[in-house]
């Protein structure tokens, strides 16, 4: 299972962040961070263990701008 | 046929080919130098033109500045469009958005039915059913490129004549899937998650070339490759064009094998007018390398091992009088205005970086703003629609290095240079 920000359409809300810390960070102008890949940090894998948060944070997401597949 | 002069001179080591005299920007003068333009014919739906054959061979890259091999991108345009069953578009990206080069404006001034065969050898080859070859708004070589393109359709010669687009002159256009937007009407800014080659223009699979690459196609498809191997390096082969610019005698364009070192390609455009501290690099998303990198061979992983960046062939000699956190400070404040705004990072890092860099320049760095350099630095990167964000912290995290003793003063509050 993959997450995906797209960054053309995130608007910086945030609830991400607060719903699965452990795959998203917050960069000091509060847009999100997926996880520690070098070249591309719109994209991150889910552990199974997190997955149910995952989907969580995407349904909240006020922009849709985070994708659980 | 070719006269015994072009024979020998497209034959020559070290001489030009896009750049050979005598041109000329007319169809007549055109094939009068190379020979008659080919008509190729459209490969069927579905199937990749034997054309592809020695573009492949020729190990040719492409030279918008991600050196991609050609044949492979064209061939994966031919089987997505299969695999859609659409027809796909070719796009020849002349925009050159990047402010120092100005190597796509010189070539198609002066050889604008070289690009134009390649478009059509191009299209042929991927089956094609529409071309466009974009420029950008206020571009010196528009009624030389539109006459060109005139020229062919009344004579008829392309089997899918070419659209002349039109774009606004920003920097992020020029990037693929902003380009493929642009040419249907939208507006030409970096798009997420869509890839060119399966879905571009029009929602179809859209090859997007720069306009040098297909000049090479062109003299590829009539001299072989072979011919084209004979200059330049095993990796990166054949001739490649680079602006030089800066504290060089000539400033221009000129064009060179891949593997002339760069001290060799100052002194192509004259020398150095005075004594030069570090270069910029592929422009300005690109890098600085400090006054050794003279030694580097001119070719994407050589010059990339040296730590510069070859991308669309920009070379500048930085003066030793010239300060260059204050050029940087500029080029990145430049560079964060020509953000599309889309992205988060690339909309207040960039600007965030500038600020830095303005007050670093001036002297007035407070004790803190290293350490948040380095951190955004490290933050924006991989984060954004396309690479705009990342090519300006690039460029930004080498000035650092490069210039670390002027950072050094700089903290301390001092610059013993002047701006250029």
């Amino acid at each position: 299972m993959k997450m995906t920000v797209d960054p053309t359409v995130c608007a910086g809300n945030g609830v991400c962040h607060e719903l699965v810390p452990e795959l998203i960070a917050l960069d000091e102008w509060g847009f999100p961070i997926l996880g520690t890949g070098a070249s591309d940090r719109t994209a991150v894998e889910v552990p199974r263990a997190i997955a149910t948060h995952a989907k969580r944070a995407a349904s909240a997401c006020p922009k849709l701008a985070l994708k659980v597949k | 046929m070719t006269s015994p002069q072009y024979a020998s001179e497209i034959r020559a080591p070290g001489k030009h080919r896009l750049l050979l005299a005598g041109s000329g920007s007319s169809l007549r003068s055109h094939e009068v130098l190379h020979g008659p333009v080919t008509r190729y014919p459209t490969a069927r739906r579905g199937h990749v033109g034997h054309f592809i054959a020695p573009i492949e061979d020729s190990g040719l890259r492409g030279r918008g500045g991600g050196w991609f091999a050609a044949g492979t991108k064209m061939r994966a345009v031919a089987e997505s469009a299969a695999a859609r069953r659409k027809a796909p578009v070719v796009v020849a990206n002349g925009m050159e958005g990047e402010p120092r080069s100005h190597k796509d404006a010189v070539l198609l001034q002066r050889s604008p039915h070289l690009v134009l065969d390649g478009i059509a050898l191009a299209a042929a080859t991927v089956g094609a059913t529409a071309t466009y070859l974009a420029i950008h708004e206020g571009s010196p070589v528009y009624r030389t490129v539109a006459t060109a393109i005139s020229e062919r359709r009344n004579a008829g010669v392309d089997p899918v004549p070419v659209e002349l687009v039109v774009l606004p002159p920003r920097y992020v256009a020029s990037q693929e899937s902003a380009l493929v937007q642009g040419v249907m009407g939208q507006v030409a800014i970096p798009a997420w998650g869509k890839r060119p080659f399966e879905q571009g223009s029009f929602g179809r699979p859209s090859l997007v070339q720069n306009v040098e690459t297909l000049a090479h196609m062109a003299l590829i498809s009539r001299h072989g490759a072979d011919w084209f191997r004979a200059a330049g390096t095993r990796d990166a082969p054949g001739t490649t064009l680079v602006t030089v610019g800066g504290a060089v005698q000539a400033p221009g364009v000129v064009e060179v094998d891949t593997g002339t070192t760069v001290s060799e390609i100052v002194s192509r455009a004259g020398g150095a007018s005075s004594r030069v501290q570090a270069f910029l690099t592929g422009g300005y998303g690109g890098a600085f390398a400090s006054a050794s990198f003279a030694d580097a061979r001119w070719s994407p992983e050589l010059v990339a091992s040296a730590g510069g960046v070859v991308g669309a062939g920009v070379l500048v000699a930085i003066p030793a009088s010239a300060c260059g956190l204050l050029e940087t400070s500029q080029i990145v404040t430049w560079m964060a205005a020509e953000s599309a705004g889309q992205c988060g990072p690339c909309r207040f890092g960039l600007s965030a970086i500038a600020t830095d860099f303005e007050l670093l320049a001036a002297g007035q760095a407070d004790p803190h703003l290293i350490d948040r350099l380095h951190s955004r630095l490290g933050v924006i990167p991989g984060r954004g629609a396309c690479r705009h964000p990342d090519g300006v912290v690039r460029l930004a995290a080498s000035a650092l290095t490069v210039f670390a003793a002027d950072v050094g003063m700089h903290l301390r509050g001092h610059c013993n240079r002047s701006a250029t």
